[in-house]
């Protein structure tokens, strides 16, 4: 039997899309320069070939306008990637412990939105990962929040770091909140009697 | 299907049995005829087949952590785009012409007319509605799509109107996105 061995094929470095199509991406002008770089010949075909394709079934006319309006729109994504990108590095995830009695919390995630997490899908994968309740609530000034029942606040943590990751992510704050409502001789006093449980 | 597509929507993961995994590659032949030729390199004895079940029912199904091909309900299975990309002369295509990449690209359906206009191509045999297809593009190598007829070829040539093609998967949706 004659076996069929797979096709290699390049894909971007940039947008991971095959490099012929990088021209209908957002990231065009970073695409480019990137295989021009690492597949010069791929480079020549792509970006010399195409014009000559293109021309074979619209007018000239036609193809520059639309080329115009490509690249503007290309332009507008870029900018506003660039923005979505400096919106993402000033903002940052909070976590609230916030104590409940004296040895039940609730963990509060907010800011989860300007880095496109889906909080309800979120707080579905926290119930079912923490074996506990999770809710989404909309806070006063219309932001969604995620409500854990008990104290998971690390593990919370850990878990939105790495789909941050994911994204490209490293450097975004996930700030940790411990949140105690009770007055300070309380709080010393529960504090007290935790050292005593743990020891 | 893929088109909102995240991490967030996978359920579980497992190891399928050999007998099952046997009984899926000869399900992909049957519904491929051509792909013969390439199983054992798509899917080798050797290999373990990891199914990931998703929202809506979806099923991935992933050898070496690449997702090889997928399925909603009990319905056909369908080759990923990187599998199309590996054997391309295995499945049916269709090509659209150059103004309907922009809109496959952003996930939009496929209409009859970027069908059948003088930069598109369609098979010339008949293919009933249902089918699933691979899309390619005017003056372009690759695939860039796989969609699922929603009429027959020839209706489509006949009444070029409305949606030919349901778009299942594209380059930059979800699935495509996603690494295991
Ligand atoms: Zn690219």
């Amino acid at each position: 039997m004659t076996e069929l061995a797979p096709k290699s094929i390049v894909y971007c470095g940039i947008c991971s899309w095959p490099p012929e199509y990088c021209e209908f991406g957002v990231s065009r002008a970073r695409c480019q320069s990137w295989l021009d770089t690492n597949h010069h010949d791929l480079y020549e075909k792509i970006y010399t070939e195409d014009i000559t394709n293109q021309t074979s079934t619209l007018s000239l006319e036609k193809q520059e306008k639309l080329n115009n309006d490509l690249a503007k729109a290309q332009h507008k994504q870029e900018l506003k990637q660039e923005r979505e990108l400096q919106k993402m590095l000033n903002s940052k995830i909070v976590i609230k412990r916030i104590e409940r009695n004296k040895r039940k919390h609730i963990i509060s995630i907010s800011g989860l939105e300007v880095f496109n997490l889906d909080s309800k899908k979120l707080a579905k994968t926290f119930a079912s990962k923490f074996a506990t309740g999770a809710s989404v609530t909309k806070n006063a000034d219309k932001t969604e929040e995620i409500l854990i029942q008990g104290d998971v606040s690390d593990e919370a943590k850990e878990y939105i770091e790495k789909l941050l990751q994911d994204q490209g992510l490293n450097d975004i704050k996930v700030e940790q909140i411990d949140d105690k409502k009770k007055k300070k001789k309380d709080a010393a006093a529960a504090a007290a009697a935790t050292t005593a449980g743990s020891t | 299907m893929f088109k909102k597509f995240t991490k967030e929507d996978i359920h579980s993961r497992s190891n399928i049995k050999s007998s099952v995994q046997r009984g899926l590659k000869s399900n992909l032949v049957q519904l491929y005829p051509q792909l013969e030729p390439a199983i054992d390199n798509l899917i080798p004895k050797k290999s373990q087949v990891v199914s990931i079940k998703c929202e809506e029912k979806i099923q991935l199904y992933c050898v070496d952590n690449e997702i090889v091909m997928f399925q909603q309900y009990n319905d056909e299975l369908v080759p990923s785009l990187t599998t199309v990309h590996k054997y391309p002369d295995c499945f049916p295509r269709v090509q659209v012409d150059r103004g309907a990449i922009k809109f496959i690209l952003s996930g939009a359906n496929i209409m009859c007319p970027g069908l059948t206009s003088p930069g598109a191509k369609l098979p010339e045999e008949n293919m009933e509605k249902d089918a699933i297809v691979t899309v390619y593009a005017e003056g372009k190598e690759n695939a860039l799509a796989i969609g699922k007829l929603l009429m027959s070829i020839d209706d489509i040539k006949t009444k070029n109107k409305g949606i030919g093609i349901e778009l299942v998967h594209y380059l930059g949706d979800g699935l495509w996105n996603h690494q295991e």
